[in-house]
C-alpha cells in the first residue's frame, strides 16, 4: 500500500487534507526539498506539488523523473495555473521526438 | 574511417561479418521499438495534455471555493474543521509493460466509500462554501489520480525513447558503417595479398623455367663439345 502526499502552502492544500490525503507545508524551499527526499525515500507512491512551490525546488524534482516511484505531479496552486506542468510536458515532447510537434 | 588498427585476417574479416549481421539486426529491433514506443507516448501525451486541462480548470474552481470559504470563515476555525480528515487514501501501484518500459499504475482505496460523507466537520459552525468547495474538490481527485499516472508513463516513456533514439542513431551512422568500411578495407588488403601472391608465383615460374632452358642448353653445348 502506497501513501499520497500533497505538499505547498496553507491555502492550496488545505482542501485535499480533508479528502484523506497527507498534506506537507513547508515553511521554506530547503524544508520543501528536505522533506521531499524523506517522502521519496517512504512509500509514497504519488506526490503532487503545487507549481510555485515545484518551481523553487525544481533540482530536486527533476531528480526523480526517470524512476517510477515517486511520481510528482504539479498541480495548480491557489494563484492558478502558471503554466509549469504544460511547459514540463512539452520538454518531455522535446526530449523524446527532438522537436516540439504538439 | 579505418582509425583502429585491424588486423586484415580472414578470421577477423568472419568475426566482423557476424558482427554486421547482428547489429543491423538490432539496428532493425531497435527501429521497430522506437517507431512504437514514439505511437504510445504520442497517445500518452495527448490524453495528458486534455487530461491536464481539465484538472487544472477544476482545481482552480476548487481553489476560487476554498478562497470565498476562507473569506467568511475564520481561518482558525477553517484550519480547525480541516483538521482531522474523516477518510484517508491509499494507493495500490501495479506495473504495466510498454514495450519493455515498466509504466505504473494506481487505483485508490479510501476508507469511506460514500461520497457524500467527506465533509469532517459538523454542519453547525461551518459555512455552506466550505461544503461547496469541498464537493468541488472530491470528484477532481480521481482525475488527478489518472493524471499522475499518465504523466509518469509520459515521463518514463520520453526516457526510454531518448535512449534508443540515441542506440538507433549510433548504429545507423557509426557502428554499421565502420564496420562495412572494416570488411571493405580487409577484403580488398586480401584480394590484393591474393594477387600478389599470384604474380610472385608467375615471377618464380619463370624464373624456374629460365634456369632450366639455361640448364639444357648448356648440357646441349657440352654434348656438341664432346662429340
Amino acid at each position: 500500500m502506497y501513501k499520497i502526499a500533497v505538499m505547498g502552502d496553507r491555502e492550496s492544500v488545505l482542501g485535499f487534507r480533508a479528502l484523506g490525503l497527507e498534506t506537507v507545508i513547508p515553511d521554506s524551499p530547503e524544508e520543501a526539498g528536505r522533506s521531499l527526499t524523506e517522502m521519496a525515500r517512504q512509500d509514497y507512491a504519488i506526490i503532487y506539488i503545487t507549481e510555485s512551490c515545484a518551481e523553487e525546488i525544481s533540482d530536486e524534482v527533476k531528480k526523480y523523473s526517470d524512476s517510477v516511484k515517486p511520481a510528482i505531479i504539479l498541480i495548480p496552486g491557489k494563484e492558478g495555473s502558471r503554466g509549469t506542468a504544460m511547459a514540463a510536458l512539452k520538454d518531455y515532447v522535446e526530449r523524446a521526438v527532438g522537436a516540439d510537434i504538439i | 574511417m579505418a582509425t583502429k588498427t585491424i588486423n586484415p585476417t580472414r578470421m577477423e574479416l568472419t568475426r566482423l561479418k557476424s558482427r554486421l549481421k547482428t547489429a543491423s539486426r538490432g539496428y532493425k529491433l531497435l527501429k521497430d521499438k522506437r517507431d512504437e514506443l514514439m505511437k504510445q507516448f504520442l497517445d500518452v501525451v495527448r490524453l495528458c495534455r486534455e487530461l491536464r486541462t481539465e484538472v487544472e480548470q477544476s482545481l482552480e474552481k476548487a481553489n476560487a471555493a476554498f478562497t470565498v470559504a476562507s473569506a467568511v470563515m475564520s481561518p482558525e476555525m477553517l484550519q480547525q474543521s480541516l483538521m482531522y480528515p474523516k477518510q484517508s487514501v491509499e494507493t495500490e501501484m501495479t506495473m504495466k509493460n510498454i514495450m519493455s518500459v515498466h509504466v505504473p499504475q494506481y487505483t485508490f482505496k479510501t476508507t469511506n466509500n460514500d461520497p457524500s460523507d467527506i465533509y469532517p466537520y459538523g454542519f453547525a459552525e461551518t459555512s455552506g462554501e466550505l461544503d461547496m468547495a469541498l464537493t468541488h474538490l472530491s470528484p477532481v481527485f480521481e482525475k488527478m489520480l489518472h493524471l499522475a499516472e499518465l504523466e509518469k508513463t509520459a515521463q518514463l516513456l520520453a526516457g526510454e525513447i531518448e535512449k534508443t533514439r540515441r542506440r538507433v542513431n549510433a548504429l545507423e551512422y557509426i557502428m554499421i558503417p565502420e564496420m562495412q568500411t572494416n570488411i571493405k578495407y580487409i577484403t580488398m588488403k586480401l584480394e590484393e595479398n591474393e594477387r600478389g601472391n599470384t604474380s610472385r608465383l608467375m615471377k618464380v615460374k619463370d624464373m624456374m623455367l629460365a634456369e632450366q632452358r639455361e640448364k639444357s642448353e648448356q648440357r646441349k653445348l657440352e654434348r656438341q663439345l664432346n662429340s
